[in-house]
């Protein structure tokens, strides 16, 4: 044994795991947060015994991570955002200057398509994911209760004209610095932040990298080598008889 | 009376004096670096060390001494040049002065203080001087800190180092370096000559705290913050290149030995062996060879010495700046105070 | 479990109270220092500013972003099997952990599983990273404070794990060894005779540093009572791995969750310091150090036979849907929050990387320290740069 390990560093050895926790208990968190923060809960999604997403409104953002924390929730993981819009750019594996412009128009079109389409008749070009959403982009963050071992995605909406949610600084001093990277990286703003200054990019750097109209200019010069592991392997190639010997 | 200075004209013995100096700072200094820095340090961390320059490598700090002097010799912009350029050289000064009263033998000496323990201790403190100098001649933030840390630490182990040679001198009552020597190899313990009586054995606290401040002093680990590689990146030498750092690498090493030949005379019988084994019943009956013994026997004790100095700095963690001036000011003084009331009261009651 | 401990309390009062004391008596005018970018303490390209009272700190801010590399925009134009050769770079000590939570989160979305032989293995692996990572942190630990044996030993063993690591997979550093569905390869012969003889000597090099480290009381000083972190702070940052056990929670996730894994069939225990300090912080380490190695010796002997790759497509296209998969890297909780939109390639990946959370700890465990904490309280929170900027 070792040495240094005395009975007051130790904690119970026969701590068994939790129990498996089941739909019931996420589906109890669900009811838990809804006493708590009322309407604002807008949509959820449960992954039976794995995983459980819920969805609140732009403006209870902060009210409800609070609220998560309040509900034993107090452990925060992450907090991010992610741009539903598809990529005018494909995955780059296009072969650069013959497609770039026909990428960047189809960019602007079909950017501008989706800003028309959501005004119209609010059905967005872009499809969202798990517990839905109505807008292009959208912040999630992740908070774990350590004492139940049960983790939750918490998404919000964010208005495409006015990209601002409230800080969760408030509520969880770790937000801080995931704020900043959201920030730099997707153009959100956070009410309430105490520092939005940029995290890796310098000062005046202009655009927003992770948002998917931000284009990936190592493709755009150059294409990518690895386009090739998704051709068809060597074996398949046979047939064909192409240039290689 | 040296009897090697009847011989030769005083030119001559200028000359002799000058080059022994050198010998007696540079030889143990080589010695050091070799025997401890390279191959010790590489056998405690299960490495080889050098081995391609010389036989074993024996011929590597040649080698690193001559890539230094080729190297550029670079002052900082804003530093203040004059004595930026100054600072290597007062630290070694310190070091040269401190092996004038070091006596090797009877008569191999270099002068013959009759405060030779005075001396030592204050021109030891000089070194002091080149650390805050370089450190703030640097125009560097981290040599600042370097070279204040330096001062701090240094001003704070001189005192329990002085205190703890106060033992010596009481025991002794004498400053003289030879003297200490002639007390000890005379000496008898409980009526027993055969082993003369080292300090070592009266004095061991006074041993143990003189050794403790000679670590702080020559700024070894555990008390190396003014250099703290991983906290300020070698403070006050920060800025140093070339020849002016190789003379603070050769300065930190020489001191060393030179406090080791030090702590050799205070606690250990210097050069002399107990006198009874050949009769002598003074200084001045001691055989003329004991001159050339007496150096090699010096150099054995010195090694012995800088080895534990050295395998202390191999082992262990550095304090913290608070930490190692509550160990000098809280600890180390008040039990060196509280040596040489002891000492004093034997010394009476006896 | 959240409830502070007495030490703990204390050294939240005085990190208050510090906070407090330096606002009133700041008469002299600080000085600002930079430790960093490139600065030994801080394994690669931290930039640390701190303003400075004479030796104590008064503010500090880590400033990364020196190597951020753009990983989340790089995967989405990569395909699936492709983006493992860049999350290897991310904790570059410890490769293969970080690959495992990503394939496990594209597995979970296509529904498949790997083969049992394949789930032990990569777990096998998974332990010997965390052990290859955690044993230079204990090296690494003696030259953050002047003694520079450890980091020797730490180097020496060290090599017997990245021997293995290489000669099951073929890479020492990054290995891109795990695959949708399963592993690239079977264990070679001899791997496993092998491995326990390591695993030996590992748990060896745990008790020499133990000894030579731990025992020391110099270190001790150094690390006990500094940089405490309070339980509920802790979880407020998001702080994860040992620097959150060592704050006195008990949550592990290779144990306190369900992953296709094969922790449970080994029997180990989840270390836990009640202080919060850099002290506890390396010892719950070091403990886990020792842990993983029992975990491989006894899962050495229960790997099943069978394939070690499961039917997967050749070219693979992940069903539509989300999935968010964590794992308990060397560094901490490592998690991938992948979208995917049906296609060969993600919709978008967030990387949750354990020192990002780990970090913005600083500027409030900084406050009031001493200039040389600043690199022990570093060392003990152990980032890896890349870790930290993705």
């Amino acid at each position: 044994m070792a040495p240094l390990s005395d009975a007051t560093t130790e904690t119970d050895a026969d701590a068994e795991p939790a129990a498996l926790p089941g739909d019931g208990l996420r589906e109890g968190i669900i009811d838990d947060l809804r006493s708590r923060i009322g309407e604002a809960l807008l949509d959820t999604h449960i992954t039976p015994n794995d995983d459980l997403w819920v969805r609140v409104s732009t403006e209870s953002w902060a009210e409800a991570g609070a609220a998560l924390k309040a509900a034993g929730f107090t452990y925060f993981c992450f907090l991010s955002a992610i741009d539903w819009m598809p990529s005018p750019y494909g995955k780059g594996e296009e072969v650069p200057g013959e497609e770039l412009d026909a990428a960047e128009g189809s960019a602007s079109d079909e950017a501008d398509a989706a800003r028309g389409g959501s005004e119209a008749d609010d059905e967005p070009a872009w499809e969202t994911g798990v517990s839905g959403g109505e807008t292009r982009m959208q912040v999630f963050a992740r908070l774990v209760d350590l004492e139940r071992h049960v983790g939750v995605t918490i998404k919000a909406d964010v208005d495409d004209d006015a990209p601002v949610v409230d800080s969760w600084t408030g509520s969880f001093a770790g937000a801080n610095w995931h704020e900043r990277e959201c920030h730099e990286m997707f153009g959100i703003g956070f009410n309430g932040h105490p520092d939005l200054r940029n995290m890796y990019l310098p000062g005046d750097f202009e655009g927003f990298p992770l948002r998917k109209d931000f284009p990936l200019l190592a493709r755009m010069v150059k294409p990518w080598p690895g386009i090739v592991d998704v051709e068809p392997m060597p074996e398949f190639e046979n047939d064909e008889g192409g240039d290689s010997e | 009376m040296s009897s090697l200075a009847i011989e030769i004209p005083y030119w001559g013995q200028s000359i002799f004096r000058v080059v022994g100096g050198l010998v007696a700072v540079l030889l143990p200094a080589g010695t050091i670096v070799y025997l401890f820095l390279f191959k010790m340090m590489s056998f405690m961390q299960s490495r080889l060390g050098p081995m391609e320059a010389g036989p074993y490598g024996s011929m590597q700090l040649l080698a690193e001494v001559g890539k230094w002097m080729q190297k550029e010799d670079i002052a900082p912009d804003n530093a203040d040049k004059t004595i930026f350029k100054m600072a290597p050289l007062i630290v070694l000064t310190s070091t040269f002065l401190l092996i004038a009263v070091v006596p090797f033998g009877p008569e191999a000496w270099f002068t013959d203080f009759s405060a030779g323990v005075f001396y030592a201790l204050a021109v030891g403190s000089v070194s002091v001087l080149g650390v805050l100098v370089a450190g703030w001649a640097s125009a560097n933030k981290y040599s600042l800190l370097g070279g204040i840390r330096g001062a701090g630490q240094l001003i704070a182990y001189e005192l329990p180092m002085v205190l703890a040679t106060l033992g010596v001198v009481i025991q002794a009552e004498s400053m003289n370096l030879n003297r200490i020597v002639e007390v000890q190899n005379t000496g008898e313990i409980f009526g027993f000559g055969g082993l003369g009586n080292p300090f070592i054995l009266t004095q061991f606290v006074g041993f143990l705290i003189f050794m403790i401040a000679v670590q702080a002093e020559l700024t070894q680990a555990p008390f190396d913050m003014p250099i703290a590689e991983s906290e300020l990146v070698s403070g006050f030498m920060t800025e140093y290149t070339g020849f002016r750092f190789l003379i603070f690498f050769i300065a930190e090493f020489a001191t060393a030995g030179v406090f080791a030949f030090i702590a050799s005379i205070l606690f250990l019988g210097g050069w002399g062996v107990p006198f009874t084994w050949f009769g002598w019943e003074n200084l001045d009956e001691v055989a003329w060879w004991m001159n050339l013994v007496g150096p090699g026997i010096m150099f054995t004790k010195m090694l012995v010495l800088t080895g534990i100095i050295m395998w202390v700095r191999f082992s262990y963690p550095r304090f913290r700046e608070d930490q190692l001036q509550t160990f000098a000011w809280k600890f180390l003084i008040p039990l060196s105070l509280a040596n040489i009331v002891v000492t004093a009261i034997l010394k009476v009651a006896i | 479990m959240t409830m502070m401990s007495d030490r703990q309390q204390l050294g939240y009062i005085a990190s208050q109270a510090a906070d407090a004391r330096l606002n009133v008596e700041l008469e002299t005018e600080g000085m600002t220092l930079n430790i960093g970018p490139q600065h030994p303490a801080t394994h690669g390209t931290l930039r640390i500013i701190a303003r400075l009272d004479g030796e104590q700190v008064v503010w500090a801010e880590p400033s990364a972003g020196y190597m951020h590399r753009g990983y989340e925009k790089l995967t989405e134009v990569r395909s699936f099997p492709q983006v493992t050769t860049l999350i290897n770079r991310i904790d570059w000590l410890g490769s293969f952990a970080n690959e495992v939570p990503f394939i496990l989160a594209a597995e979970k979305l296509m529904e498949i599983e790997a083969p049992p032989r394949a789930q032990v293995i990569r777990t096998i692996l998974f332990e010997l990273s965390r052990v290859a990572n955690v044993s230079l942190f204990l090296g690494d630990l003696g030259v953050q404070m002047g003694a520079i044996t450890p980091v020797f030993l730490a180097f020496r063993d060290r090599e017997y794990v990245l021997n293995l690591i290489e000669g099951a997979t073929g890479g020492r550093f990054h290995p891109n060894f795990d695959r949708i569905g399963g592993l690239k390869d079977d264990l070679p012969k001899g791997w496993i005779d092998e491995t326990k003889q390591v695993m030996t000597k590992l748990i060896g090099f745990c008790d020499e540093i133990e000894d030579l480290l731990f025992g020391n009381e110099i270190f001790q000083s150094r690390m006990r009572g500094v940089g405490v972190i309070p339980a509920t702070v802790a979880q407020e940052y998001g702080l994860s791995g040992a620097n959150l056990r060592a704050s006195g929670i008990d949550y592990d996730l290779r144990r306190d969750q369900d992953l296709p894994m094969s922790w449970d069939l080994a029997d180990w225990r989840v270390w836990t310091h009640p202080d919060g300090d850099s002290w506890a912080r390396c010892w719950v380490r070091l403990q886990e150090t020792r842990e993983s190695c029992k975990i491989v010796q006894q899962l050495l002997d229960q790997i099943p036979s069978g394939p070690v790759m499961a039917k997967v497509p050749r070219i693979i296209k992940v069903p539509e849907g989300e999935a968010w998969v964590s794992t308990e890297n060397p560094l901490g909780e490592m998690g991938y929050y992948v979208v995917s939109k049906g296609d060969t390639g993600p919709f978008r990946v967030k990387i949750r990387s354990a020192s990002f959370n780990n970090i913005s700890i600083t500027p409030w465990v900084l406050k009031g320290v001493y200039v040389p904490d600043i690199i022990t309280i570093l060392a003990s929170l152990y980032f890896i740069l890349g870790d930290i900027d993705r």
